[in-house]
């Protein structure tokens, strides 16, 4: 694959009968000091071969140094297809932890799904979905030159089929955590801790990273940042299962989140409970999670929180750093946000680097203190357990994810019952001849009354199992003629094989546009008219996502978002032509021959030189290395002046760099050049060019100068222009 | 739980002696108390996810799976395990694995699994 072609997505679809996944297991990054540029970085990995890399790295030679954490990017559109496209995209911005959510009410399905139904919230995971996104993953994994780990959800009711098919696909990591179905998806407890165990013990053969459900009592509780001694021992009953199980520590992942946010005291909350928890379960590893609790429809206000979780992932630790988009408050990720929130973790986390290295954490007061405190309410809560009759006997009587910071009780914890829920009266004891002849197999298992050689490896009993032979698998490919791929496929073929395109947040050809504007009024005529605006736009389904006043009467900014009702044709689009620019001999044999002469500076009241340092210095490959005699008048230079030195100097050209554009000043400066070089007679035989970050080159010369060049602009675009120019005038 | 106010102070007077690795300590052999009946209840139980979970590795579709598992529940088999029906039957009948499940699914094979499990 190469960057500039698209994935082409029935093409993934064909053949998935015979796709064998390439590897099982999840991958850590090469973490190892990088020197890029002029910056030594110490937490770090290996660098990709394919990326796009944060906006602000165009000042910086393009480095895009890639942070220590396995960074996680969470995908819920529904369709898989569409958000294969969005893989693609979350990798070359930082991803290799691709985590896709299931639809609203898997959970309590019993049983495995099938085909590629469309899902609400995430997609329904069923055999060919997860084949479809791994075979992707691998094209887009070589393409980006790093291995991505491929993620979802081991829970509800149809458990341990669910980490079979994981384990044959090749899925890399899950969530697993049976407290997660007993406290939020009330299913029954016995059958979930009966099912927990053989879906660990499955895990562990895949070498599968695991994911625990302990960060659901802080977006559930009331008061989250109270819910902190719970939230260790949710943590513990969970790692400990799973160790005693099999599956080995370095791939028991506790899921924490910081649980306060901004504007409570954020770092003073979550930072003695990071410390906390991390002293306790040192030998598991952390996957740091984002706020979601507090997050409002502001995506300034949820990135600022993420910001700040980023801020105590450096000052801990974080083994997999997760994203949370800043658009969860309002829908659904869109594409852009899985982005942001990527570029927001890559970018904090580059510019944390080595924090550690120069600060350190008190030893006394109220750090330590608190420290102290969370760790012993955890362990009183975990004796209370026990005393009330162990685990089902607490659940029972409501202990866990109440509102009061343990032994405080608010009497409003989660009750479930033993003999209650999805499930309730489902397992069964193994009688004394039970066999599995099968690998990866928890419990009891009398292998040995058909061959006592096979005990440690019953699948011997039947020959392989799907585990050592994957050509035994059953493969199912659609099972419901209306809702599949190849329909929605067919739905919206035209803007994958024609010229047309339109917009889109999340599926290909969805339409949705989003716009903010600010209205001098009340919020609730601001809403009522920013509607009005989206209906005379021509949108369809027109729906406001975010208010915020900016003042009570002068002025409210609002979101909105609808469906565009018409495509584009790109066949007719007509892109301007990019100027050839003429080779460097060229330019310089043609400046020596004609000794030519720049005056330049940046002009108005304006004192940005970045930019025009950059056209002019050989050291960014500035016009100075074609041997122009340029002389540099600063910044803030008056309009007048420019035009006053090159008569003084006889230059050939003016290079003015304008880049203030309120009320258009720019443009007015730019005429103001011309007319004042006509006033003085030179505009014949002077070039006039300007340069900045908001000019269009066609309204530029629209003022009457001979050019002008937005952003991006090198000095050989400069250069190469002005001899062009200079010929044109001088030799014809 | 009944409210009750924060009464931490009074709590945690046997834990202020213990050490911070000893504290760790004592939270995991703690932990490891509430999981032991736990694990032991996993140990000696199955269900019909697991049993289903079995016959795809015995190389059945998942819905095939679910249907071979719903009838050797509905005649009270599932004690002795699905895969141990279908490995039994294979055996006794010298059939493949394959067929034997199908076996079970499709016709009254059941039938003579439920006199070999009596």
């Amino acid at each position: 694959m190469k960057p500039n072609e698209k994935l082409d997505i029935r093409n993934i679809l064909m053949d998935l009968n015979k796709y064998r996944p390439r590897r099982r297991g999840w991958t850590w990054r090469d973490i190892k000091p990088i020197q890029m540029g002029e910056f030594r970085y110490e937490q770090v990995s290996q660098g990709l071969t394919n990326f796009v890399p944060l906006p602000g790295a165009r000042y910086l030679n393009n480095i895009d140094p890639q942070p220590d954490a396995v960074i996680t990017s969470e995908i819920a559109s529904g369709r898989f297809e569409d958000d294969i496209r969005r893989m693609r995209m979350a990798a070359y911005h930082g991803a290799d932890h691709i985590m896709v959510i299931r639809t609203a009410g898997q959970s309590h399905i019993d049983g495995l799904l099938e085909g590629t139904p469309q899902g609400v919230g995430g997609i329904p995971i069923t055999r060919k979905q997860v084949r479809a996104q791994r075979k992707a993953l691998d094209i887009i994994e070589d393409e980006v030159g790093r291995p991505i780990n491929y993620h979802s959800y081991v829970s509800g009711v149809a458990g341990p089929e669910i980490a079979v098919m994981f384990v044959e696909e090749g899925v890399n990591g899950a969530h697993q955590d049976p407290q997660y179905n007993v406290l939020y998806r009330n299913v029954n407890m016995l059958r979930s801790y009966v099912d927990a165990a053989e879906s660990k013990k499955i895990m562990a053969y895949g070498n599968m990273a695991q994911i625990d459900g302990a960060h659901n009592a802080n977006a559930t509780a009331r008061d989250a940042w109270k819910v902190m001694p719970e939230l260790l021992v949710q943590h513990a009953i969970n790692s400990r299962m799973s160790e005693r199980i099999g599956i080995s520590p370095d791939l028991i992942c506790l899921s924490t989140v910081p649980p306060a946010a901004s504007p409570s005291p954020d770092l003073k909350l979550n930072l003695p409970y990071a410390i906390a928890l991390r002293e306790f379960f040192d030998k598991y590893r952390m996957r740091a999670q984002m706020n979601t609790k507090y997050i409002s429809s502001s995506t300034r206000e949820a990135t600022v929180t993420h910001v700040l979780n980023l801020l105590i992932s450096r000052m801990t630790s974080a083994d997999i750093q997760s994203t949370i988009t800043p658009d969860e408050g309002r829908n659904v990720p869109w594409h852009m946000y899985n982005i942001e929130a990527l570029d927001t973790a890559k970018q904090a986390m580059a510019g944390l680097d080595d924090l550690m290295s120069m600060i350190e954490f008190k030893k006394e007061g109220y750090l330590p203190n608190k420290v102290r405190e969370i760790q012993e309410r955890a362990v009183l809560m975990l004796e209370e357990i026990l005393e009330m009759g162990g685990y089902f006997k607490a659940v029972e009587e409501g202990m866990f994810v109440d509102s009061g910071y343990y032994p405080e009780r608010s009497g409003d914890g989660i009750i479930r019952k033993s003999e209650g829920g999805i499930g309730n009266n489902t397992i069964i004891k193994r009688a004394s001849d039970y066999l599995a002849p099968v690998t990866a197999h928890y419990g009891y298992n009398n292998v040995e009354q058909y061959n006592v050689e096979y005990i440690n490896d019953p699948a011997k009993l039947i020959d392989k199992c799907t585990f050592e032979d994957p050509d035994l698998i059953q493969y199912i490919d659609e099972l419901d003629e209306e809702d599949n791929v190849n329909n929605r496929l067919d739905d919206n073929e035209k803007y994958r094989s024609s010229s047309l395109i339109k917009p889109e947040v999340q599926w290909l050809g969805d339409g949705v546009i989003t716009f903010d504007l600010v209205f001098p009024v009340a919020s609730d005529i601001a809403e009522a008219s920013a509607l009005l605006v989206a209906k005379n736009m021509g949108l369809l389904q027109p729906e406001i996502i975010h208010v915020e006043v900016l003042h009570p009467s002068e002025g409210t900014r609002v979101q909105v978002k609808g469906v565009l009702n018409f495509d584009i044709d790109t066949s007719k689009i007509v892109i301007p032509k990019k100027e050839k620019l003429l080779d460097d001999d060229e330019i310089t044999n043609y400046v020596k021959k004609h000794k030519l002469k720049v005056v330049a500076g940046t002009g108005g009241n304006d004192e940005h030189s970045v930019g025009m340092r950059e056209i002019l210095d050989i050291k960014h490959g500035g016009i100075e290395k074609y041997g122009f005699d340029y002389t540099y008048l600063g910044t803030s230079v008056s309009i007048e002046k420019f035009i006053d030195a090159a008569i003084e100097v006889d230059a050939d050209c003016v290079l003015i760099s304008l880049i203030i554009s309120h009320d258009d000043i720019h443009y007015k400066n730019m005429k103001k050049l011309n007319d004042y070089a006509i006033e003085k007679g030179v505009r014949d035989k002077l070039l006039l060019i300007a340069g900045g970050t908001q000019i269009t080159p066609a309204l530029a010369r629209k003022q009457g100068i001979d050019q002008g060049f937005a952003r991006g602009t090198k000095g050989k675009d400069v250069a190469s222009f002005i001899v062009k120019r200079h010929k044109q005038i001088h030799e014809s | 739980m009944k409210n009750r106010s924060d009464d931490y102070l009074e709590r945690r007077k046997h834990l202020s002696k213990l050490s911070k690795s000893e504290l760790k300590e004592y939270f995991f052999e703690l932990t490891d108390k509430i999981l032991d009946p736990l694990l032991d209840l996993s140990y000696e139980y199955t269900s019909p996810a697991i049993e289903r979970s079995v016959l795809m590795r015995m190389g059945f579709s998942s819905l095939e799976a679910k249907g071979i598992t719903d009838k050797i529940y509905e005649h009270s088999l599932l004690e002795h395990g699905a895969g141990h029906l279908v490995y039994r039957y294979s055996k006794d009948k010298n059939m493949s694995i394959r067929e034997a499940g199908l076996a079970i699914l499709e016709s009254d094979a059941i039938l003579y699994l439920l006199e070999v499990f009596k």
